[in-house]
């Protein structure tokens, strides 16, 4: 048993997957060849608007290996329905959002640069790519509009006739009447202006897809790099109208890394399995990176005013904020739950606020789709109330930390004014322990030091909230998602007693092989190399929501944990069978059923092996097997919440910046392994480091032409841009959910960007530097907030 | 069509392919080797990385026919006799990778990294690094893994 209790729950068991990661025998979509396979290409559009006049095919047809060439005419022939967006959104007048159509392959008009105009099917991928060439598309191009803040004004280029101003729709959440009065009221109020610059995902493996149909059943196979492959087959299937549900399996195998960008259903994996059927052999596609940069859906971008009032005492009073919210050129899968329901309700952030009222457009431009990215809305709204907040606390003389102190909710659990109750948390540990770690108290000491030799250096703080474990399905139902958010288990118990685990949660970098191991170990007394988790299949697990939203700890693990309840309890009844005792009577402790009070004991393997030989069972009380299911919705969101310090370096000749020191203390209430759980913090901050220096997707505003499209022009975080981090945790646990856990994978890029700005901008002296601040941006502010006679 | 040949993990190997075909692809299709990846298309990724007569090469930036002759070492070629290299134990012990795709190329650009150089601090490790994009892990633990190996190697 001691070695056992190296594998259960709260340890650092090492990953179960990592064997086949470090060797080169992972099993990524790519790395799949199906018999027969052909390779898919698509013609994408050059232009950010245009019409389509004519697509001349001719010449494709007779370039070598080609197979097949299909146009948005041929899909419409079949009569597949459009892409969709799951979730809808309605207006302060109570319309609903307005909805532009988005086929599969472009009909008549193009809206994005890369939007698909067609597929090319031929033997080889190289072959199928210099067919593309000899397509010949007639455009006819038309005026463009990207930018964010120019797309509502009159005469702006339309995106869809359908949303006059390109206005999707016009949201709002909170009281407005009782801001007002709040504002009425103040004493002081401070107000900013905020850029949350758009991201572009850029998980390493591209996506890519294998489509094909089996002619003798009818059956469609798809291979996806997919964090939620049910959802994709429900979308494929009762929206698109690929195929019936019982006849299209997806899988989604290895998938290496997602972030967002692999929840939503994209038109390359429809058209792929679709044209499988046309082409009677398997078709694979896989995404160039410049098509990444393209097509997948980029996240963030919103442009926001916000106000706080004050009272004498630094006492929040009330906030209102108004976004403009980028969708890009259709609506993805979730985009518009991201910046309403998924933003506005985070809004209050660690503060007791009595009074919000926020309104966001949600507008069309002429670029990529946008939709959720690590965090998704939560980042936005992280980053307008520690940026305001921070602000206001310079503004009104007090320590930042002092003002936060003086705002922090202590009472829960604790209703916003923005739907959510918060359950549980103390703010004040987490902002005390990363005060510790980060030694606030020698930050005087080392910044005149710093200024000794030159430099410039500043201290930040973010504390922030989150919510995740999406999550209760009648809530989610009545804000306007399409679907429930629950989660699906199945314990099967086989008769040697090690045991398949299969779960509707999706694995794309998080180790469920390992965590959800650990968790059914503790339970069940067996070493995790007896349990297996299945996941990723849609013939194997029958249903599920899949993996976004930092939901498959408090959700997916919820869900297991009931079913092992229902499994326990079956096997402690066929124990009290075999050992001819009351059920009541019968304990199950480290792998062992025991009749309490006597010596009668069972190990598990023979009460398994039991299950299924099931001789002498009376057989209307028990029915042999062990195998167990369970859907589990959860009562409420989690709110994992924290406190994050940084402190910069600059140097003001050149405007380069070093950070000296990142400090992260996070409560995600039950952790399963900690060294996992440091894992997705550590990639979450450095995320947010790319966000707050680094990374910004840019369209050309004349031409509409994506001027980021590669890793030379868009900056990754490389190794050398983010330090060590230095971690810690605090602990409340989450009341709504069995294990009273909160969820980990998103805080890190919610939390660090303010963290890493508020520093920036304390060390200059500068009230704002717009995001990402490079050190050329960050030169220029130091230039223009320079006493003009210093300057001279 | 050309026929190319060399050595890859041990093995005499030979493939016919165009002449514009890439080591990278050389490997993953032509041979099966799919442990060698690729992350992106204009050579700044680095999950393709092998090692070509001993040195790290991104093999996305190379054709196959450059290397006729040559011996070269994809990931699955790093373990000998079942064991695994201490580049391959130390990513898993220090929880050098999530989602394990740009592994591969960290572990082979970890292993010339600390042939070049025996006395590596961590900002050796991160300027090293510069070539290989990891989105998961933050490098936080990429780099703890390659400094242990490095002392455990020394
Ligand atoms: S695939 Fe070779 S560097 Fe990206
Ligand atoms: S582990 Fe996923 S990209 Fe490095």
């Amino acid at each position: 048993m001691s070695d056992l209790s190296e594998q259960g729950v709260g340890k650092p068991v090492r990953r179960k997957e990592d064997f086949r990661f470090i060797t080169g025998n992972g099993h990524y979509t790519d790395d799949i060849s199906r018999p027969h396979q052909t390779h898919g290409y698509f013609l994408r559009s050059p232009h950010a608007h245009a019409k389509i006049r004519s697509i001349d095919t001719k010449a494709v047809l007779a370039a070598p290996g080609v197979l097949a060439i299909f146009t948005g005419k041929d899909i419409a022939a079949d009569k597949l329905g459009g892409l969709i967006c799951g979730w809808t959104v309605h207006s302060k007048d109570g319309s609903a959002m307005k909805v532009g159509p988005h086929p599969v392959l472009a009909l008549d008009t193009v809206r994005y640069v890369g939007d698909h105009v067609a597929l090319v099917v031929a033997e080889t991928h190289e072959e199928a790519k210099s067919a593309a060439e000899l397509i010949e598309v007639d455009y006819e191009e038309l005026p463009a509009i990207v930018s964010l803040a120019d797309c509502e004004k009159p005469g702006a280029p339309q995106v869809h006739p359908e949303a006059p101003h390109n206005i999707c729709f016009e949201w709002e959440l909170g009281n407005k009447a009782e801001t007002e009065a709040a504002f009425a009221r103040a004493t002081k109020v401070v107000k900013i202006d905020l850029v949350n610059n758009r991201l572009i995902p850029n998980a390493m493996e591209p996506r890519a897809a294998i489509g094909e149909y089996d002619k003798g059943t009818g059956g469609y196979t798809l291979h996806t790099t997919s964090q939620n492959p049910h959802v994709a087959r429900l979308v494929l299937s009762a929206f698109v109208g690929v195929a019936p549900e019982h006849k299209l399996r997806v899988i989604a195998p290895d998938v290496g890394g997602g972030f967002g960008s692999k929840i939503f259903i994209y038109a390359e994996e429809t058209a792929c399995v679709w044209a499988a059927a046309k082409v009677g052999r398997p078709i694979k596609w896989t995404a160039e990176r410049s098509e990444s940069f393209m097509s997948d859906a980029h996240g963030r971008d919103h442009l926001s005013h916000a106000e706080l009032a004050l009272d004498a005492n630094g006492k929040i009073l009330g906030l209102r904020v108004k976004t403009i919210a980028n969708l890009g050129a259709y609506l993805s899968t979730f985009s518009a739950a991201v910046p309403t329901y998924l933003y506005g309700t985070l809004l209050s952030g660690q503060y007791d606020i009595p009074a919000i009222y926020v309104e966001v457009d949600g507008v069309y431009t002429h670029t990529a789709p946008v939709d959720a990215y690590r965090g998704a809305g939560r980042p936005e709204a992280t980053f307008l109330i520690e940026r305001i907040v921070e602000t206001a606390a310079r503004e009104t003389g007090l320590d930042p930390a002092e003002f936060r102190r003086r705002n922090f909710i202590r009472a829960f659990p604790h209703q916003t004014p923005v739907i959510m109750n918060y359950d549980a948390g103390n703010y004040d540990a987490s902002l005390d322990k990363a005060m510790e770690i980060a030694d606030v108290k020698g930050f005087a000491v080392r910044k005149a030091e710093a200024a000794r030799r030159g430099k410039l250096r500043g201290l930040g703080y973010s504390t922030y909230i989150e919510a995740c474990g999406i999550a209760p399905s009648a809530a989610v139902g009545s804000l306007g998602a399409g679907v429930g958010l629950w989660e699906s288990a199945e314990v099967r118990v086989n008769p040697t007693g090690n045991v398949e685990v299969l779960t509707g949660s999706h694995s794309h970098g998080q180790g469920h092989e390992t965590t959800f191991a650990q968790l059914v170990s503790s339970r069940l007394g067996i070493p995790i190399d007896q349990i297996e988790i299945v996941h990723g299949d849609t013939d194997k697990v029958q249903f599920g929501m899949g993996t976004y939203g930092s939901r498959s700890g408090a959700v997916g693990m919820s869900a297991i944990v009931k079913a092992l309840d229902k499994v326990e309890a079956k096997a402690k009844k066929i124990a009290a069978h075999l050992m001819e005792a009351a059920v009541e009577d019968v304990v199950f402790q480290e792998g062992r059923f025991t009749v309490q009070g006597t010596d009668k004991s069972l190990a598990w393997a023979e009460v398994t092996l039991a299950a299924y030989t099931a001789h002498g069972f009376p057989s209307s009380e028990i029915e042999p097997g062990l195998k167990e299911t369970s859907f589990y919705d959860p009562s409420n969101f989690t709110f994992p919440a924290g406190c994050h310090i940084c402190e910069v370096e600059i140097d003001p000749e050149t405007g380069v910046l070093d950070i000296a020191n990142f400090v992260a203390v996070d409560d995600f209430g039950t952790i399963i392994n900690p060294m996992i759980v440091e894992g997705q913090v550590h990639g979450g901050i450095a995320q947010g480091v790319g966000q707050a220096l680094l990374e910004l997707g840019v369209y050309d505003n004349d031409s509409g032409q994506l001027v980021t499209g590669s890793f030379m022009d868009y900056c990754m975080p490389r190794a050398d841009n983010v330090p060590s981090f230095r971690l810690g945790f605090t602990k409340t646990e989450c009341p709504s959910n069995p294990l009273g856990m909160k969820g980990c994978g998103e805080a890190g890029a919610i939390a660090s960007p303010p963290a890493i700005i508020n520093a920036i901008t304390d060390a200059l002296g500068i009230r704002d530097i717009e995001m990402p601040a490079t050190p050329a941006r960050i030169w220029k502010a130091i230039q223009s907030s320079r006493p003009r006679a210093a300057a001279e | 069509m050309t026929v190319v040949s060399m050595t890859v993990n041990g093995k005499s190997v030979s493939a016919d392919v165009e002449a514009r075909t890439l080591l990278v692809h050389y490997i993953r299709e032509a041979l099966g080797l799919t442990g060698t990846h690729v992350g992106c298309d204009t050579s700044q990724c680095g999950a393709c990385v092998v090692h070509v007569n001993g040195r790290a090469v991104k093999s996305c930036a190379m054709l196959a026919g450059q290397a006729e002759g040559a011996e070269v070492v994809t990931v699955e070629g790093l373990a000998r006799d079942g064991e695994l290299h201490p580049v391959q134990k130390a990513f898993r012990e220090h929880h050098g990778l999530q989602c394990g795709f740009c592994t591969p190329g960290m572990i082979m650009t970890a292993v010339d990294m600390i042939r070049r150089k025996p006395q590596l601090d961590e900002q050796t490790v991160r300027d090293e690094l510069e070539g290989n994009i990891c989105r998961c892990t933050g490098y936080h633990n990429i780099v703890k893994a390659i400094l242990a190996a490095s002392e455990e190697m020394r």
